[in-house]
């Protein structure tokens, strides 16, 4: 376990790098810096130079990236340029939005997909399993805000039931948060139910078909209990590797989803510096969403080695 | 003693009848309506040993499946009975046929390495079949299935009850499976294969194990095997299929010193001896006909030797001696065949 844990760093250490690598080459490649956008057009090359210089946009690249690895070690995130907060302040200050979000879309996604993709299995090619299968099919198939405008179109505009947009921190009442990101939180989860609930009908068939599930047969349990306590759990040892992946695909969801709905959160904080040229946050923002993608997938081969007794952590 | 008790009430309850009685069981592939099974009729006395042998694809697995009522969605009992205690399981409905698996009869798979769920314990594999079959608390089914895994020679059998089939050997796996099989007290045990991805030595404890238990318990024991050294060693009687029929039913001794129907004196003649000078293998040419491509008449006749006109009607079922039964014009007793 110490020596898995120990390997993982190490190997998540490398792609923080790389991440970051790829990000600094990213902002090198886009014109323009924030000086466009903190200072006047009429500005005087002099001004921009002084501010560069102010801001340690002068020194060469690779200098630039020495000096924000050594603050990083230490822990600091950097000064945002334009919010006049620090970088880490910033993230924290959004990270429960967003948190939110992707915590529910991924639970609604797993619960849901699994329990429909597990009774399309057990009535194959049944109506219930058609049914399951050309709603998912829909689902994969459209994107997520396109979903997202469209339920505001019908349940925000229309119904009224949700606001369009905005968001309601939960110490202001739980029944508001609930509501300012139920529809988000939906988008988001529907396109990825479809995901799951196809991974989670073929894990099922599967395993149906093995052989220890016709030895539970044949000890005469109930259909229910074989399927529940024989198949269901050896089903759901591929169904975590595809838990990693979706909330992957949720935490890069998020960001386009907060842009549909004006949710102040991670996603939106990072589009909107990276409009602006605030490098910090750019930088800060993606190191930290590699880190989160990182720390779950970490979590899913822990929990695997707990479901599945034959995988062992080394 | 409860285990002779409801025993005992069973074979009084069915008045005498055999432990299975099999009558002319017929099954079809549902898409084409071809047969897999065909007029199969046999039975297994309580305490006998039945080996049912025949190459891959002769049918042996599908009969335990069809006994089981466990046969592929593909597959279907068309006609005939499945009589175990005198009751005929073939008409009941799926449910009823349920409640009769593992209480009436069992079954030990070929494959000890597939056959276990690999995310649960060992002991928990059998606990359950004792907590939802007989009804017994946690506590009751932990101790029984100790015992059970002492009876059927687990060496550490407490350490062993928490471990997890990948732990075991595959000499314990089946020692397990044949825990599970007897954890519900059946008397009818169908054993497909049980040795054939063993170890010759493990084999040999595996079967000797079977043969201990059938008489401890009175079990009805029908074995499924392509090893005719296992049948010598295990076989009251021997049923030989071919291409899902009945090619011969007879004693063991009976079979092996007058086979009467081509097909079985092929197998018998496949067996390589140590006596004598070292000669090529007799092998059988050609392969079991496929179902759905069977060949009109005697379904043997391609491969066969004494193959004449004959053949191109199904040979019946007919008894050279009393308890001896093969299905052959060539070899039928000369009032029979016409």
């Amino acid at each position: 376990m110490i020596r898995f844990l120990a390997r993982r760093l190490a190997g998540s250490a490398v792609v923080l790098l790389l991440v970051s690598l790829l990000t600094f080459g990213l902002i090198w490649l886009v014109p323009g810096d924030p000086t466009t956008v903190l200072l006047e057009a009429s500005a005087t090359p002099e001004q921009v130079g002084r501010l560069r210089v102010a801001l340690g946009l002068d020194k060469p690249l690779p200098l630039q990236m020495l000096d924000w690895y050594g603050r990083v070690l230490s822990g600091d995130l950097g000064q945002s340029i334009l919010l006049n907060r620090s970088v880490t302040e910033a993230l924290l200050e959004r990270l429960p939005v967003t948190l939110s979000i992707a915590a529910i879309s991924l639970t609604l996604a797993v619960m849901l997909g699994v329990t429909a993709g597990i009774l399309a299995a057990l009535f194959h090619n049944r109506w219930p399993d058609q049914i399951v299968m050309s709603t998912a099919l829909f689902g994969l198939s459209v994107p997520d805000f396109w979903l997202g405008l469209v339920f505001v179109v019908v349940f925000a505009l229309g119904l009224g039931w949700f606001p369009t947009g905005g968001f309601t921190p939960i110490e202001q009442g739980v029944m508001e948060w609930a509501r300012s990101i139920a529809l988000p939180s939906l988008a988001l989860a529907l396109t990825q139910m479809g995901f799951v609930a196809r991974m989670a009908r073929a894990s099922m068939l599967d395993v149906l078909n093995q052989d220890f599930v016709r030895t539970a047969d044949a000890k005469g349990l109930s259909r229910t209990y074989v399927v529940l306590r024989h198949g269901l759990p050896n089903a759901l040892v591929p169904l975590l590797t595809v838990t990693g992946i979706i909330a992957g695909a949720l935490l890069g969801g998020t960001v386009v989803i907060e842009q549909v709905f004006s949710i102040p959160g991670v996603g939106r904080l990072i589009i909107g510096a990276i409009l602006s040229r605030d490098f910090p946050v750019i930088q800060g923002g993606l190191l930290f969403l590699a880190v989160v993608y990182l720390l779950v997938n970490l979590v899913v081969d822990i929990l695997y080695a707990a479901v599945d007794p034959r995988v062992r952590l080394a | 003693m409860r285990a002779a008790d409801t025993a005992s009430a069973r074979d009084a309850a069915s008045g005498g009848a055999p432990l299975l009685e099999v009558v002319g069981l017929t099954t079809t592939l549902v898409a084409t309506g071809a047969s897999v099974l065909e007029d199969i009729a046999f039975t297994v006395e309580a305490g006998e040993t039945l080996c049912v042998v025949g190459e891959s694809g002769s049918g042996k697995s599908m009969l335990a499946l069809a006994i089981m009522g466990l046969l592929p969605p593909a597959i279907r009992i068309r006609r005939g009975e499945i009589r175990v205690h005198g009751e005929d399981l073939a008409r009941l409905s799926p449910a009823e046929w349920r409640a009769r698996r593992g209480r009436d009869l069992a079954m030990i798979f070929q494959e000890p390495m597939t056959a276990l769920n690999p995310v649960m314990r060992a002991g928990a594999q059998v606990a359950e079949v004792l907590r939802k079959r007989r009804g017994m608390t946690d506590d009751a089914a932990r101790g029984e299935a100790l015992r059970l895994f002492e009876r059927v020679g687990i060496p550490n059998a407490r350490a062993r009850l928490s471990a997890y089939p990948h732990e075991l050997s595959g000499g314990l796996r089946q020692r397990v499976m044949i825990a599970i099989a007897l954890a519900a007290e059946a008397r009818l045990l169908l054993a497909d294969e049980p040795t054939t991805a063993l170890d010759v030595t493990i084999q040999a404890q595996i079967l000797d194990l079977l043969n201990d238990l059938r008489r401890e318990r009175g079990l009805g024991l029908m074995l499924i095997t392509h090893d005719l050294g296992v049948v010598a060693e295990m076989a009251d009687r021997v049923l030989v299929l071919y291409a899902g029929r009945m090619a011969e039913l007879a004693p063991v001794a009976a079979l092996f010193d007058r086979p009467m129907h081509p097909y079985t004196r092929a197998l018998l003649a496949s067996i390589p001896t140590s006596e004598g000078p070292r000669t090529r293998l007799v092998a059988i040419d050609g392969a079991v006909p496929a179902v759905g491509a069977m060949p009109q008449g005697c379904r043997f006749r391609p491969r066969c030797p004494h193959a004449d006109a004959r053949c191109e009607a199904v040979p019946p079922l007919v008894a050279h001696e009393p308890r001896h039964h093969a299905a052959c014009w060539a070899t039928a007793p000369e009032d029979r065949a016409s």
